[in-house]
C-alpha cells in the first residue's frame, strides 16, 4: 500500500472527529491493558521470561546468517522450499509465480502483516487471482477496501453496525431481511461464507510468528483457526516471513510463546498455535502438497548493527499500541501505513523512509508505557528519539521548529542569559494575561489554545522563588 | 533468487561487521541447538506431582470454555460421549480418526453412535480424535498429524471431542517436545517432525467485532475432552 504517513497531522485531526472510531477506541482502552495486567500478575516468572526472551532474540540477531541457513537446510530436508527476497517486488513476484504454476484461481490467506507490507492482494488481483482474507478482522477490512488499523485486531476501528452494513453489501445472495444486529450473527455469517472459500481455494498463504531453525518449521498463532484451514485444505502452503522471525529451538519458541499471548490479548495461551514442517508426508491423508517459505528483507538486514537493531526483537504482540495514549486517541489509520503505534513509529521510517514517515516518531508523549509493557524490552521511546535527531539533522522538521530549538539551545547553554530572558518573558506574559490569568489564544500555540486556555505565568520563576527561599533559610 | 540469497546474507554480515562464522563458532551454535536446553519453565505445573498436574490441566482447560469429563475406565468412554451429545442435542453421527489410540474403546456398546472412521469432510458435525499430549500449564491439547490423525479433523467439525488418558498430561510445552522427539526418533537417532503439530487451547474464538469474545469463528464451536483416569485416584 502507498504510505500516507506524511499526512499524520491531518489523519489524526480527522480521527479525532470520527465518532465511530472514538467509540471503538474507547472499547480498546478499557479492554487490552486490563487483561494483559491480569495475565502478567498470574505468572510470577513473567519478568524473568522477558529477560530470557530478549536474550534469545539478541543471540539470534548476532548470528542471523547462521540461523537462517540452518532453517533453510531443515526446510529443504523435509521437501520444502525457501525463497529469499530483498524487496517487496521480489516477494510479490515469487508468490505470484507459485500460484500461477499451480493454476490457482483463488487463494485463502491467514493474517500476514508481510502481505500487507508488500501489497500482495493488489498484485494477485491484477494478475487474475482472487485473494480471500480469512481472519475475521482482515476479511471485514478487505470487503470494506480498508487496511488494518492494528497488527493483531485489524478491524478494531469499526463498530458492529458498520460491519453489518458491509456484510449486507457483500453477501448479496443471502436474505436481505435477515437480522444482523449482534456480533454472534455476524460471526456465524462470516463462518458460513468463508468455510466455502476454504474448501474451494487452491493455495493457502499465511504469515509466520516464528521460524524454528532446529526443525525448519514455521509457527502461526491464531484464535480463530483460519490459518489452519488455510494451510491444511489447499495444494500449497506459502509462508510469508521477515528475516528476524527465526528462533533456534522448540524450547526457545516455547519461552517466547509464553510472552506473546499474555502481552497481546491477556490470554494464557492463544487458542491455536500451529507448527508446520514441510509438505504433507506420503502417508498423510491431508495437508498441503507443497510448502514454500518466502523470506522478505526489505531493509531489515541493514538495521542490524545500527541503533535500530533492537527493533528486530519485536514479536508483533501489539502491547505497545494497546498501551499508547496517542494510538488510543487517533487509532491506527492515522499512522498511514501497515504498522501503527509506537512499534510503527520506529519501524515505518526504517522501511519507507524518514522523509515519508518523519511525523510518526514525533507522535509520542514519551510517557514510556510502550517500553514498560514490551515483552522484548525494546527501547521504543529511545529509538523514536533517534529518529527525531535524524529528522533534525536532515532538516526535515519545520523551519519554525528548528529555529525555535536552536534558539532554545543557545539560551540553555548560557544560564544567566536564560534566566534573564525567561524572567522577562514570564513577567510580560503574566502582565498580558491580565486579571483572568489565562490566554484564550496565543500566536504559535493554537494547537494548545484551540482546545483549552493557556494559564499565564504568575510572574515569578521557580529559580527566583528557590533563591529567595534559600536566602530566608540561611537568614533564619 | 540465489543472487538475492547471497546478497541478503552478505548484507547481514556487513551490518554485523564480520564475514561468515568460522567452523568453531558454527559448531558452538550447532551444539546449542542439539542440546535442546530448556529456558526457565514456570513452576505453576512443573512443581506439582502428576495427579495435581492432571487437575490443573482440567481447570485451565475449563477456564477457556473447554468442557471436560473424567471417567475411571476406557469402558466408560462411549457412554460419556453419548451423554455429552444427547445433553446438548447434538447429532450422534461421528467422524472418528483411524487413530489406534481409539481402537480399544468398546464403541459397540452404544449402538446409537453412528461412527465413521477416517478423514473429516465438509458437513461433518461431530468429530472424535485422540491427542498426543495435554499441557497442564495452560490446559492445552497437543495433536500431531499423521496417516491416522489428519489435521482437518481438528478443525472442520462444529464439535471436537478428544479422548485422552491421564498419563498423557505433561506439565509444560517443553515436556511435550521431549516426548514428541522420543516418539518420532527413527533408527538413525534423528527425530523427524510431523507435518503439523497443533496446540489447541479451547474452542475457536474471535474478538474482532468490538473486542467481544465469540466462540466458533472458523474452527470448532465446542471442544470437549473425555479424560480417562489411568493412574491411582488423585
Amino acid at each position: 500500500m502507498q504510505p500516507t504517513s506524511h499526512a499524520f497531522k491531518d489523519n489524526a485531526h480527522q480521527a479525532l472527529g470520527n465518532a465511530n472510531l472514538q467509540k471503538a477506541l474507547a472499547l480498546m482502552r478499557s479492554g487490552f491493558p486490563a487483561r494483559r495486567a491480569a495475565a502478567v500478575a498470574r505468572l510470577p516468572e513473567f519478568e524473568a521470561l522477558r529477560d530470557q526472551g530478549k536474550a534469545i532474540k539478541d543471540h539470534v540477531l548476532e548470528n542471523l546468517d547462521f540461523y537462517l541457513e540452518t532453517f533453510e537446510k531443515n526446510v529443504k530436508a523435509q521437501g520444502g522450499h525457501v525463497h529469499w527476497c530483498r524487496t517487496p517486488q521480489e516477494a510479490r513476484d515469487t508468490v505470484l509465480a507459485i500460484c500461477q504454476r499451480l493454476g490457482a484461481k483463488t487463494v485463502t490467506k491467514g493474517k500476514t502483516m508481510i502481505a500487507e507490507e508488500i501489497a500482495l492482494n493488489d498484485h494477485l488481483e491484477q494478475n487474475g487471482i482472487t485473494p480471500v482474507e480469512t481472519d475475521l478482522g482482515e476479511y471485514i477490512i478487505q470487503i470494506r477496501k480498508e487496511y488494518p488499523s492494528h497488527i493483531i485486531a485489524p478491524a478494531i476501528h469499526l463498530v458492529k453496525e458498520q460491519i453489518a452494513e458491509s456484510f449486507r453489501e457483500t453477501h448479496r445472495d443471502l436474505d436481505p431481511a435477515r437480522r444482523l444486529e449482534e456480533a454472534p450473527t455476524l460471526v456465524a455469517e462470516a463462518r458460513a461464507v468463508l468455510r466455502q472459500k476454504f474448501l474451494a481455494a487452491d493455495v493457502g498463504i499465511t504469515g509466520a510468528n516464528f521460524c524454528v531453525a532446529e526443525t525448519g518449521s514455521t509457527v502461526i498463532v491464531t484464535n480463530e483457526g483460519n490459518g489452519d484451514l488455510t494451510q491444511t485444505l489447499t495444494k500449497a502452503h506459502i509462508v510469508l516471513a521477515s528475516l528476524e522471525k527465526v528462533v533456534p529451538t522448540l524450547e526457545d519458541l516455547s519461552t517466547i510463546l509464553r510472552l506473546l499471548a499474555r502481552s497481546a490479548t491477556g490470554q494464557e495461551f492463544s487458542t491455536y498455535t500451529t507448527v508446520s514442517t514441510g509438505p504433507r508426508r506420503p502417508e498423510d491423508t491431508d495437508g498441503p502438497g507443497e510448502f514454500h517459505v518466502v523470506f522478505l528483507d526489505n531493509g531489515r538486514s541493514a538495521m542490524l548493527g545500527t541503533e535500530f537493531q533492537d527493533m528486530l526483537r519485536c514479536i508483533r504482540c501489539g502491547a505497545c499500541m494497546n498501551h499508547c495514549p496517542v494510538y488510543a486517541t487517533v487509532g491506527g489509520h492515522a499512522y498511514g501505513w501497515v504498522y501503527p503505534g509506537p512499534m510503527g513509529a520506529v519501524l515505518t521510517p526504517t522501511l519507507v523512509g524518514v522523509d515519508e514517515a518523519g511525523h510518526l516518531p514525533n507522535a509520542s508523549t514519551f510517557c514510556g508505557r510502550c517500553e514498560s509493557v514490551c515483552p522484548m524490552k525494546i527501547p521504543l521511546p529511545g529509538m523514536m528519539r533517534h529518529w527525531r535527531e535524524r529528522e533534525f539533522e536532515r532538516q526535515l522538521s519545520p523551519a519554525a521548529y528548528r529555529y525555535g530549538l536552536a534558539l532554545w539551545a543557545f539560551l540553555a547553554q548560557r544560564p544567566p542569559l536564560y534566566r534573564f530572558v525567561t524572567g522577562l518573558a514570564s513577567r510580560l506574559l503574566g502582565w498580558a494575561g491580565g486579571p483572568r490569568g489565562r490566554f484564550r489564544s496565543l500566536p504559535l500555540a493554537q494547537g494548545w489554545t484551540a482546545g483549552r486556555d493557556m494559564p499565564a505565568p504568575e510572574g515569578r520563576s521557580f529559580m527566583s522563588l528557590w533563591a529567595e527561599r534559600q536566602k530566608h533559610r540561611s537568614a533564619a | 533468487m540465489s543472487q538475492s540469497r547471497e546478497q541478503i546474507l552478505g548484507s547481514i554480515r556487513r551490518s554485523l561487521k564480520r564475514g561468515p562464522l568460522d567452523t568453531g563458532a558454527r559448531s558452538e551454535l550447532e551444539e546449542r541447538i542439539a542440546e535442546h536446553r530448556r529456558n526457565l519453565v514456570p513452576a505453576r505445573a512443573a512443581a506439582l506431582p502428576h495427579p495435581a498436574q492432571v487437575d490443573l490441566f482440567r481447570a485451565m482447560a475449563e477456564e477457556v470454555q473447554t468442557t471436560v469429563t473424567r471417567v475411571a475406565r476406557v469402558e466408560d468412554v462411549p457412554a460419556a460421549v453419548a451423554d455429552y451429545l444427547s445433553q446438548r442435542n447434538l447429532p450422534s453421527r461421528l467422524v472418528m480418526t483411524p487413530d489406534p489410540q481409539l481402537d480399544g474403546i468398546p464403541w459397540q456398546e452404544r449402538p446409537m453412535l453412528d461412527i465413521r472412521r477416517g478423514r473429516a469432510e465438509d458437513g461433518d458435525q461431530v468429530g472424535v480424535t485422540a491427542c498426543f499430549a495435554g499441557i497442564a500449564e495452560t490446559g492445552t491439547l497437543m495433536l500431531v498429524s499423521g496417516a491416522q490423525s489428519p489435521t482437518r479433523n481438528n478443525f472442520l467439525p462444529d464439535t471436537h471431542i478428544v479422548v485422552m488418558r491421564g498419563r498423557q498430561v505433561v506439565p509444560s510445552y517443553e515436556e511435550g517436545w521431549t516426548r514428541l522427539r522420543d516418539a518420532q526418533r527413527g533408527a538413525d537417532g534423528r527425530a523427524a517432525m510431523p507435518r503439523t503439530v497443533n496446540f489447541i487451547t479451547g474452542p475457536s474464538r474471535t474478538g474482532d467485532i468490538e473486542q467481544r469474545l465469540e466462540l466458533g469463528a472458523h474452527g470448532p464451536r465446542r471442544l470437549h475432552i473425555v479424560l480417562i483416569d489411568d493412574e491411582a485416584a488423585s
